[in-house]
């Protein structure tokens, strides 16, 4: 049962409905950033709280609630906000994706495909894609409102110039719907494919910024390339060392102080499954 | 786009309904590149420029000179969609659509020309370069905002321009921060002319650099605007550089046009008291 010092979900029922406002229009314009106004959450900033008031918005009573942290659901920091959600609205959870009705997430995309019945919220640390670039708000802003892209693909010519490849490998940039341009926030690009025709809602909330954008069921994503230097979803090559899925995004482990090392399925829960035969 | 739209007010209706009413003032088609029609603009009760009207037909570079203050700047300003004049035209002779009042353009279709057709040296490297990006992709940005999309040709072409502004080929991925002064300068003019423009604003290309690297700039330059055919308005207060490089010159003092007429005519035979000081006290130096 949920605490009742709370409102359902924490936040107060004004508070939901102006993120959800916000929601409905960034689905409205896939990949346009909405400003919102950011509440104070019982966390730090850095910890997802973007994610979290939207996740607390959009999240009802009958909702099962899966929470991932670069893929796993027992770490620190997705264990706190499933308990969080657990305490503050009483939701059932899950660690099973095909179980889950909402999927809070920190730097990746499930390996199981998602579902229309599924809404997927990403936790976004920094939604300009040209930050670096372009320090000015009011010049990126006039930027996307132009669609005067030319910038940002000269972030990805200084990845080749410097690299001889486009080393970027998290947070690639995305167009949408053939309009804006997007941050993914940090997933792995390995994960960008998997934006793209996606039947499920993603949502993606910046705290700290302030800004709340989303894709709507099967939209159009597609990443940033050049002719000559295609985008290519990489991922280390070889199979993970617990149940020996070839296709699955492999985080590196470090097993003893000799040097030791294995590769295992960054998504424990498919990881999981696929070891019992049955993902 | 409402951003420059805003201040238009009734200024601009009535210049559209004046334009819409009689197309017989537009220039022919092979007419000026640029048709500056009484441009003014005030910082409040502080005259910026007034009344400015002059032509620049293709392959023309025009001087402006004046004392500090004078307006150049604003000017120029206002010449290239940076500022929103009070009143006035300015007519640029588009590649598809022949004259169009830039000011009445979208900021889309402005920003398109700003990039493609036009060229904007700034005195202060900074102003005009990304410091954080690589010589080449300072370069590359025009094109890539153009579509372009093969790393290749897009360092080809970079790579081509540096080569024309005098710069090693072999600086292609240096940030402009490693660059001196001078070469920052030619690094700023790559990055503008590598979408062949037409028009090229400068406003004191030269100031700041040192005698040598100015000469050096200058020749370069001449160079670039005869083997492009390009038309430029110069902005400066060095008689020197409007007397290698201009064609014709205007002559500012308080925002307004005080003398105008060609290059040799101005310096060598001052008609306007205002010249004439400006060009004695230039000559004493
Ligand atoms: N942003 C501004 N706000 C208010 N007044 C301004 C502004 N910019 C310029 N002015 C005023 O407008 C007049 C013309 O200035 P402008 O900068 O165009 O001169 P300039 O000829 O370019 O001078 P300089 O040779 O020093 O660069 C001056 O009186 C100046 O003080
Ligand atoms: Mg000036
Ligand atoms: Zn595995």
């Amino acid at each position: 049962m949920s605490d009742q010092a709370y409102n359902f979900a924490y936040l107060d029922e004004g508070t939901k409905r102006m993120i959800r406002r916000a929601i409905l229009k960034g689905i409205a314009v896939p990949g346009y950033q909405v400003p919102f106004a950011s509440r104070e959450m019982p966390m730090p900033y850095g910890w997802g709280t973007g994610g979290v008031q939207v996740t607390a918005a959009v999240l009802t009573p009958g909702d099962v609630l899966k929470v991932i942290d670069q893929g796993a659901d027992d770490t620190t920091n997705a264990v706190s906000i499933r308990k969080f959600f657990q305490r503050t609205a009483g939701v059932a959870t899950t660690e099973r994706t095909n179980e889950a009705t909402m999927i809070q997430t920190r730097h990746r995309i499930p390996e199981t495909p998602l579902t229309g019945d599924q809404i997927l919220v990403y936790q976004v640390p920094i939604p300009e894609p040209m930050r670096f670039l372009e320090p000015r708000e009011t010049e990126t802003r006039r930027i996307h409102a132009l669609a005067d892209y030319g910038l940002m693909q000269v972030r990805l010519y200084e990845d080749i110039a410097r690299h001889g490849e486009i080393a970027t490998s998290y947070a690639y940039p995305v167009e949408v719907a053939g309009r804006y341009v997007m941050d993914p926030s940090p997933i792995p690009k390995f994960d960008n494919p998997k934006l793209d025709d996606c039947p499920a809602i993603q949502l993606f909330g910046a705290g700290r910024e302030q800004r709340i954008y989303a894709l709507p069921p099967y939209t159009h994503v597609r990443s940033l390339d050049f002719e000559d230097h295609p985008f290519t979803a990489s991922k280390a090559d070889h199979a993970c060392a617990i149940c020996g899925s070839g296709t699955s995004y492999l985080d590196e482990v470090i097993t003893d102080d000799a040097g030791g090392r294995m590769f295992v399925c960054s998504d424990t829960d498919y990881c999981a499954q696929n070891a019992k035969g049955g993902a | 786009m409402a951003l420059l739209d805003a201040s238009g007010g009734d200024i601009f209706r009535e210049e559209e309904a004046r334009m819409t009413s009689s197309s017989s003032k537009y220039p022919e088609p092979d007419g000026p590149l640029l048709s500056v029609r009484s441009v003014t603009k005030r910082y409040g009760a502080r005259i910026g420029c007034e009344d400015i009207s002059f032509d620049l037909w293709p392959g023309e570079v025009l001087g402006v000179v004046g004392e500090s203050g004078s307006g150049k700047s604003t000017l120029l300003g206002c010449l290239s969609g940076q500022l929103r004049p009070d009143a006035g035209e300015v007519l640029f002779d588009t590649r598809d659509r022949g004259p169009v009042d830039t000011l009445r353009m979208s900021e889309p279709q402005r920003r398109h020309l700003a990039r493609t057709d036009w060229a904007f040296v700034h005195q202060n490297p900074r102003d005009g370069l990304r410091m954080g990006v690589s010589a080449g992709g300072n370069v590359g940005e025009r094109l890539m905002a153009g579509g372009a999309r093969h790393y290749g040709r897009i360092r080809e072409a970079a790579s081509d321009w540096l080569g024309r502004v005098e710069i090693d080929t072999g600086r292609i991925d240096d940030r402009p921060r490693q660059f001196s002064g001078g070469m920052q300068q030619r690094l700023q003019i790559a990055r503008n002319l590598v979408s062949g423009p037409r028009l090229a604003f400068m406003d004191e290309p030269t100031g700041g650099l040192d005698v040598s690297v100015q000469a050096r700039l200058l020749d370069l330059l001449r160079g670039l605007v005869r083997d492009m055919g390009l038309s430029a308005v110069l902005v400066t207060h060095d008689l020197a550089v409007v007397r290698l490089l201009a064609d014709r010159l205007i002559v500012m003092k308080d925002g307004r046009v005080v003398e105008t007429g060609l290059t040799d005519q101005v310096l060598d035979d001052p008609q306007h008291d205002y010249t004439q000081l400006l060009v004695s006290s230039v000559l004493q130096v």
